[in-house]
């Protein structure tokens, strides 16, 4: 495993500490990808304050379609966020090295996408000012009531496993950004919380960091199982399934995986850290990819062939809509474009190499986005009783201008976020990068020692 | 579940002091009644007509009838409580004869008239059934099931829709955020969401919000058939089963064991009524142990005709 990077060979600290912290200081493209983010944002929110005074009327979502896109997106949304908790904390606590150098960008994506996960649903909801309801007379019947307490839950240690892991960073940070502006120092020392690198800091960090790590496991196999209830708990044609929770988990992370893939080599490329995250790292996650892709496309067979076996007569309508009526090219894309042709291609070594990974991964992320919307809204299509004496639209549904741009906004907003931890933080953990080079932590205290004088 | 009702004293004063009012006598005079009387007098202009009126000291007094206004109904916190609580002693019912249906939609009707409801929301909504096959198509009115093991209620994160001790499921709009997962959890289709701002809603601006009418509708906020909470508590049946020109509907209450045709005002056996006519429930299957019983579909129509012709366009489902 070792020999595959020896193309990195011996990395002196001076070296580390400037290839991670250059891409902060430099802001070459910073400003118009920022601006076009913003851009999205601002047209996302226009069209919410349009929503907001007409009401959610202003969606295609009617009464038996009642949950649109906001919803398959806020599965998405979660879904994407789970992968933080895969990689940092699973393959972490187990002993896995390769994922040092993309362990952070995984937390950053975590957290990008559960605090706008959070906000979709909002968007989603008919009274976003009595939001306070839920905790003035909330009920813990109610799976909605579940999902809000362990996404927050997931948030708040999302957070931790992502603070945890750069406090020791952050000496490095003081010595090498004196010349950025005051309030960047400031985050630092306030994020530094008084550590200097003692070795029982040290050892209290690594301590924190793996409580953390596993206590973050049961909360995110809890916050993806309990959205997969918010339909399985209900008696729909569809979502009424006993494997929902493990279908969305092992779903999850292939999403996720893929979100990962695309942003190692964004970061690889445009932070030029191309020595860092080596081909190494994408075939190794374009063999997880295959593990992953692999578990999920065993649940989706679970899930549609023996239904589909069965063909019972309240179930026969929903799934000929999915195989071959309206639905079935939007479900054939997904499944095979965005599953089991993936699966075969990173079979081969060559296709696990960093572009042919990006491509790869694009098709799966956007095969798992319209995966979310093939398990919402067929669906509600198929009622028990039929749909009659309503205008025509209540028998159909695709998203509005309204819905698509508040969607994209989120999407916006959760890659701002990732752009501006990127920025103000190093996207590779300096000081376990250094560590795994044979520095040790002496060696590191005398170098940003050395640099202060 | 216990509600709080913290003004429990003041509250029982109100309501003798309505109840003496509402026995036969009229409310007076703003200064005397003080905070009871619901609006400002100097709106009203005299008329010259006096009318005589008790008052609460016990003397006979005159006042100028244009002084004079009904006594607001309950207020909306004691609505909400009563609506909440139920009628005591009651198992409301309701039984849906089948072959008796001939799609008249004055149910529809009546009840969009009761409920602020524009022409496409449907509380109840008569639905053209058909089973394949040889058979004929029938019509059936499709409530609220008001289900003894509701789906529904279950899921509401905020305790805004419920079931109440007389077997009925309400909905409070004051109180719902507009998830919709009660709609996503119905298995009947029963409930709807004002997408948009409710029929004639400046009309109703100023109306006190009454839980068990559900009006007025609110925006963003899911409704529902009621059984007609508000009729039930003043012993009248519901708007839908009164206006019903073919007998279709019997409303009653288990208890009693007695149901009472809405059109023919015939009251039967309820168990009897069951038995003798093979009586079913939609979905049994799912275990939600409906309240609405209906009456198998003999007497079907043949050849049937709808809107006119006797082909039916082939629904999706």
């Amino acid at each position: 495993m070792s020999e595959g990077k020896n193309n990195v060979s011996k990395k002196t600290l001076n070296t580390i500490v400037s290839d991670l912290t250059r891409p902060i200081k430099n802001h070459y493209g910073f400003t118009p990808w920022i601006l076009f983010l913003t851009g999205i944002i601002l047209l996302g929110l226009f069209a919410y304050i349009i929503q907001l005074k007409n009401g959610l009327g202003v969606t295609a979502m009617r009464d038996y379609v009642s949950w649109g896109l906001y919803i398959s997106s806020f599965i998405f949304f979660i879904a994407t966020a789970l992968i933080g908790m895969l990689i940092s904390a699973v393959l972490g606590l187990i002993g896995i090295k390769w994922i040092t150098p993309i362990s952070r960008i995984a937390e950053m994506i975590a957290l990008g996408f559960a605090m706008w996960a959070g906000l979709i649903i909002i968007f989603d909801m008919g009274r976003p000012d009595r939001i306070l309801n839920i905790f003035m007379h909330g009920r813990l019947q109610s799976p909605i009531v579940w999902d809000i307490t362990v996404v927050n839950t997931y948030v708040v240690i999302s957070i931790l496993l992502f603070l945890l892991p750069l406090i020791p960073d952050i000496p490095f940070l003081k010595k090498t950004m004196k010349d950025q502006p005051t309030w960047k120092q400031k985050i630092y020392n306030l994020l530094s919380f008084g550590f200097v690198g003692r070795p029982e800091q040290y050892a209290l960090i690594k301590r924190l960091i793996r409580i953390t790590a596993i206590l973050i496991v049961p909360v995110a196999l809890a916050i993806h199982t309990v959205t997969s209830w918010l339909f399985a708990s209900t008696l729909r044609v569809g979502w009424d399934s006993t494997i929902f929770g493990p279908y969305y988990v092992t779903g999850a992370f292939v999403t996720g995986g893929a979100a990962v893939v695309i942003a190692m080599f964004v970061f690889s490329r445009d932070f030029r850290l191309k020595n860092y995250i080596t081909d190494f790292h994408f075939d190794k996650m374009g063999r997880l990819m295959v593990l992953l892709m692999l578990v999920y496309l065993y649940f989706n067979i679970n899930e549609f062939l023996v239904p589909g076996y069965k063909m019972k007569l309240a179930e026969k309508p929903h799934l000929y809509e999915l195989f071959q009526g309206d639905f079935a090219l939007m479900f054939w894309l997904v499944q095979i474009g965005g599953l089991v042709l993936p699966v075969i291609l990173l079979l081969f070594k060559k296709m696990r190499k960093p572009v042919p990974s990006l491509v790869i991964a694009v098709a799966v992320i956007i095969g798992a986005f319209f995966k979310r919307y093939i398990i919402t809204i067929p669906t509600l299509l198929h009622p028990h009783l039929p749909i009659q004496n309503v205008p025509e639209e209540f028998s159909t549904y695709w998203p509005t201008p309204i819905e698509w741009s508040i969607t994209m906004m989120a999407v916006a907003g959760a890659l701002l976020i990732i752009t501006i931890l990127a920025k103000l933080f190093p996207v590779i953990p300096i000081w376990e990068t250094a560590y795994e080079e044979g520095i040790t932590t002496e060696e590191m205290n005398e170098f940003v020692k050395k640099e202060n004088d | 579940m216990k509600r709080k009702n913290k003004p429990e004293n003041n509250n029982k004063n109100k309501t003798s002091r309505r109840e003496f009012l509402k026995k036969g006598l009229l409310a007076g005079a703003g200064t005397v009644l003080g905070g009871g009387v619901v609006g400002s007098f100097n709106a009203f202009a005299e008329s010259g007509d006096t009318i005589k009126v008790l008052g609460p000291d016990g003397k006979v007094m005159s006042v100028d009838k244009s002084h004079l206004k009904e006594i607001g109904a309950r207020t909306e916190k004691q609505m909400q409580k009563e609506g909440r609580d139920g009628i005591p002693g009651r198992k409301w019912v309701k039984v849906i004869d089948l072959s008796k249906c001939k799609n008249a939609r004055m149910c529809m009707a009546a009840c969009q008239n009761a409920h602020q409801l524009r022409p496409d929301q449907h509380h109840v909504n008569v639905l053209r059934m058909d089973r394949g096959g040889e058979t004929a198509p029938f019509f059936m009115p499709k409530p609220c099931q008001h289900c003894d093991d509701p789906p529904c209620t279950k899921v509401c994160p905020v305790d805004a829709t419920f079931k109440r001790q007389d077997g009925l499921v309400l909905i409070d709009n004051e109180r719902c955020i507009g998830c919709r997962f009660c709609i996503a959890a119905c298995p009947y289709s029963a409930r709807i969401f004002n997408w948009t701002e409710p029929k004639d809603a400046e009309k109703y601006e100023d109306v006190e919000y009454n839980v068990e009418l559900n009006v007025p509708q609110k925006k963003g906020t899911v409704s529902k058939c009621l059984f007609s909470a508000d009729l039930l508590r003043i012993d009248k049946m519901p708007y839908c089963v009164t206006a019903c020109p073919n007998g279709v509907y019997w409303f009653g209450d288990e208890n009693e064991n007695a149901v009472t045709n809405g059109t023919t005002k015939e009251t039967v056996n309820f168990k009897k009524l069951l038995k003798d006519n093979a009586a079913y429930v939609l979905m049994p299957e799912l275990g939600t142990e409906p309240r609405v019983y209906y009456l198998p579909e003999k007497d079907r129509m043949f050849p049937f005709v709808y809107e006119g012709s006797t082909e039916l366009k082939k629904d999706k489902h």
